[in-house]
């Protein structure tokens, strides 16, 4: 095995790209389940998110459209999980994984004849001066836009959580939505809105792998992407911030075991290409140990029915 | 505008009629999207729901059924015991494919040996392996708490590149001239799950699977164990102080599940799949999922909707073959099915009334 062959400034790079998808659908389920909503249909809207960026790419060679279809895609289908939920009143973990399974058959139903082709390229975003830096420049500033725009997306979650009124009163509709709804605040309506917003990510996280990372369609590319996201928000304990350590440490994961791939590990392939799974499972376990401050965060009527009685 | 009044104990005539009105309403839905791709919407339900049964080449596909519903409802029924009790196994696919490496390795190792006893011990490393491959999210939950939604559906992506790297390693056939997969238990008489009755597809699944319902009726219905599960599903508190123990509870639901999901794969490994290889498991373990709601849970109603699931299995291929139908469609086609089944199950634990207008 040759390990000098990985560069490790070549691995940060690729890491960020690498963790781009999982944070982007991590971000938005974090803000699902901050409005008290388990949505486990991560990975059916992140495919159904990937086919319809890549479909409408493809028909207007622009790499924009395709991106703004993957969120309304995303969403789309995220509604239906909210209709079911809210108005309906299904159980969530159960409606959760029909979403996966019904975004799963769509998709590839979707892509039929999208196979093998070329996306249109997505233009790169270099930093203004800061892409000049010497070495620097070259590993953190000289990436897609959408890698910017993930990183904006987990700042403005952040910030409207922690700073504004609307950020409150979503915390408010996820720690007691009985309480909430006394108060007069619209709770299905709120938590609508968080499950179209959650969708919305996971659909451009998507596309960006389907458009930028791989770039390609295959079925069931996501390969369980939106699980690993959803194992991201725990890991995170709800923060936002926690998710974008989580999601680069996830995207660490992979790039390096590529690279071990690459460089000629004596493990063979298969067992390798088992390490993002196997950590994620670590990762949960260590979280789940320290139950007092996972219990803490997690918001208290996450999965629960609301059901106004009046 | 109307509005939902929750009833007191969830209505029986509803509890039975959601599952046959989510079928009519997939049909409709799935009717129209056969129509947007462009294909005959009658002529497409009429070949997944009619065909198999009643066409011309009925006999093969009547056989083809029971051989598709037997994995579908040794799983289900697995699942729907954690299902009640809120341990959602969702990994059963991992478990099927484990099951069918163990079971598998065990009828290997083997070769050419001529014994009774080597089909037996394969059926019990087959469940064995599905159940200690369930037993870790079992384990972690119990020991960490630790989410076991997460952890057994990680753990199927493990054993799809388990599978891989037995198909192309250890378990490869030496006589199989480098391509990969296992021997063919077709071709190893004390090994094959044969066919029990010539011409119905009636293997050893399919009669495992009967066994199962029956198991899973009696242990619902007339055990301590049953009962222990059906109250920590309707409430954990309550189940706490009428003594129920939910760790045990966890580790014999999850376990339990997973070995009949190991099971199952042994089963299709031995029999209608014949041998291991890499894409070997082809989604059972969660299109189990959907068998097990629309079976609400159910023994028996379980078995009614693996057989339907199976229909639309078999449906699928002919129509594939047919009328071009893709086979994402039919994916597609399921996943409304379990859509609509949760969104009607409202009329079964609420009323709807009008809203009075009402003056304060």
């Amino acid at each position: 095995m040759d390990l000098s062959a990985i560069n490790p400034l070549v691995l940060i790079a690729s890491l960020m790209v690498a963790a781009t998808p999982i944070l982007l659908a991590a971000i938005g389920e974090l803000v699902v389940e901050k409005s008290g909503v388990l949505n486990l249909g991560v990975e059916g809207m992140m495919i159904t998110g990937a086919i319809c960026g890549f479909a409408i790419a493809v028909e207007s060679s622009s790499p924009w459209l395709g991106l703004l279809a993957a969120a309304g895609g995303g969403a789309l289908l995220a509604l239906v999980f909210g209709v079911l939920t809210q108005f309906f009143l299904s159980n969530q973990v159960a409606t959760g994984l029909a979403l996966t399974l019904f975004g799963l058959g769509l998709s590839a139903l979707l892509g039929q004849g999208y196979a093998g082709i070329k996306p249109p390229p997505s233009p790169r975003l270099d930093v203004p001066f800061l892409a000049d830096l010497p070495v620097l420049g070259r590993v953190l500033f000289q990436h897609d836009y959408m890698v910017y725009i993930s990183i904006l997306i987990v700042a403005c979650v952040w910030a409207v959580l922690k700073y504004t009124r609307a950020g409150l009163i979503l915390r408010a509709v996820g720690e007691s939505h009985d309480a909430a709804h006394a108060l007069g605040y619209k709770v299905v309506r709120i938590r609508l809105m968080a499950i179209a917003f959650g969708g919305a990510c996971a659909g451009l996280g998507g596309a960006y792998l389907s458009l930028i990372r791989v770039p390609q369609w295959t079925e069931g590319m996501t390969a369980g992407a939106g699980w690993i996201a959803l194992a991201i928000v725990v890991f995170a304990s709800w923060r936002p911030w926690g998710v974008l350590l989580g999601a680069y440490l996830f995207g660490g994961v992979t790039v390096l075991q590529l690279n071990l791939q690459a460089a000629g590990l004596e493990l063979p392939v298969e067992y390798l290409s088992m390490a993002p799974y196997l950590i994620t499972i670590l990762v949960l376990v260590i979280m789940s140990a320290d139950r007092g401050r996972a219990a803490l965060n997690a918001p208290a009527a996450l999965g629960k029915i609301f059901h106004a009685s009046s | 505008m109307l509005r939902l009044e929750k009833r007191p104990v969830p209505s029986r005539f509803w509890t039975i009629m959601t599952p046959v009105v989510a079928v009519v309403a997939t049909m409709v839905a799935g009717g129209l999207l056969f129509a947007f791709l462009g294909k005959d919407p009658v002529a497409a339900i009429r070949t997944i729901f009619w065909d198999p049964i009643f066409s011309e080449f009925a006999w093969y596909y009547r056989a083809q059924l029971l051989v598709k519903a037997a994995p579908l409802i040794l799983i289900a029924l697995g699942l729907s015991l954690g299902f009640r009790a809120g341990i959602w196994n969702i990994g059963a696919e991992g478990q099927y494919i484990v099951g069918a490496i163990t079971g598998a390795a065990v009828g290997l190792a083997f070769y050419p040996l001529d014994a009774w006893y080597i089909f037996p011990l394969m059926i019990l490393a087959g469940a064995l392996g599905g159940w200690a491959w369930a037993m870790i999210p079992a384990l972690l939950k119990i020991r960490f708490g630790t989410n076991e939604i997460l952890v057994s559906l990680m753990l199927v992506y493990v054993a799809e590149q388990l599978l891989a790297k037995m198909s192309l390693g250890l378990l490869k056939n030496p006589d199989g001239h480098g391509f990969p997969g296992s021997r063919n238990f077709q071709e190893y008489p004390s090994a094959h799950n044969v066919e029990l009755i010539e011409g119905t597809g009636m293997h050893g699944g399919v009669l495992a699977g009967f066994i199962a319902v029956i198991a899973a009726y009696v242990l619902l219905n007339r055990h301590i164990l049953g009962y222990q599960i059906r109250l920590t599903g309707q409430s954990a508190r309550a189940a706490r102080f009428a003594g129920v123990r939910p760790k045990l509870l966890v580790a014999f639901c999850l376990g339990t599940s997973g070995a009949l999901a190991g099971l199952a794969g042994l089963f299709e490994v031995a029999g209608p799949a014949g041998q291991i290889t890499i894409d070997f498991n082809v989604g059972y373990g969660f299109t189990a999922i959907i068998v097990a709601f629309l079976g609400r849970l159910h023994p028996v109603g379980i078995l009614l909707a693996g057989l339907l699931m199976a229909l639309t299995y078999v449906g699928g291929e002919i129509a594939q073959a047919n009328l071009r139908l893709p086979a994402a469609a039919i994916q597609a086609f399921q996943g409304m099915l379990l859509f609509f089944l949760l969104g009607f199950d409202v009329l079964a634990n609420y009323r709807i009334r009008p809203i009075k207008r009402e003056v304060a």
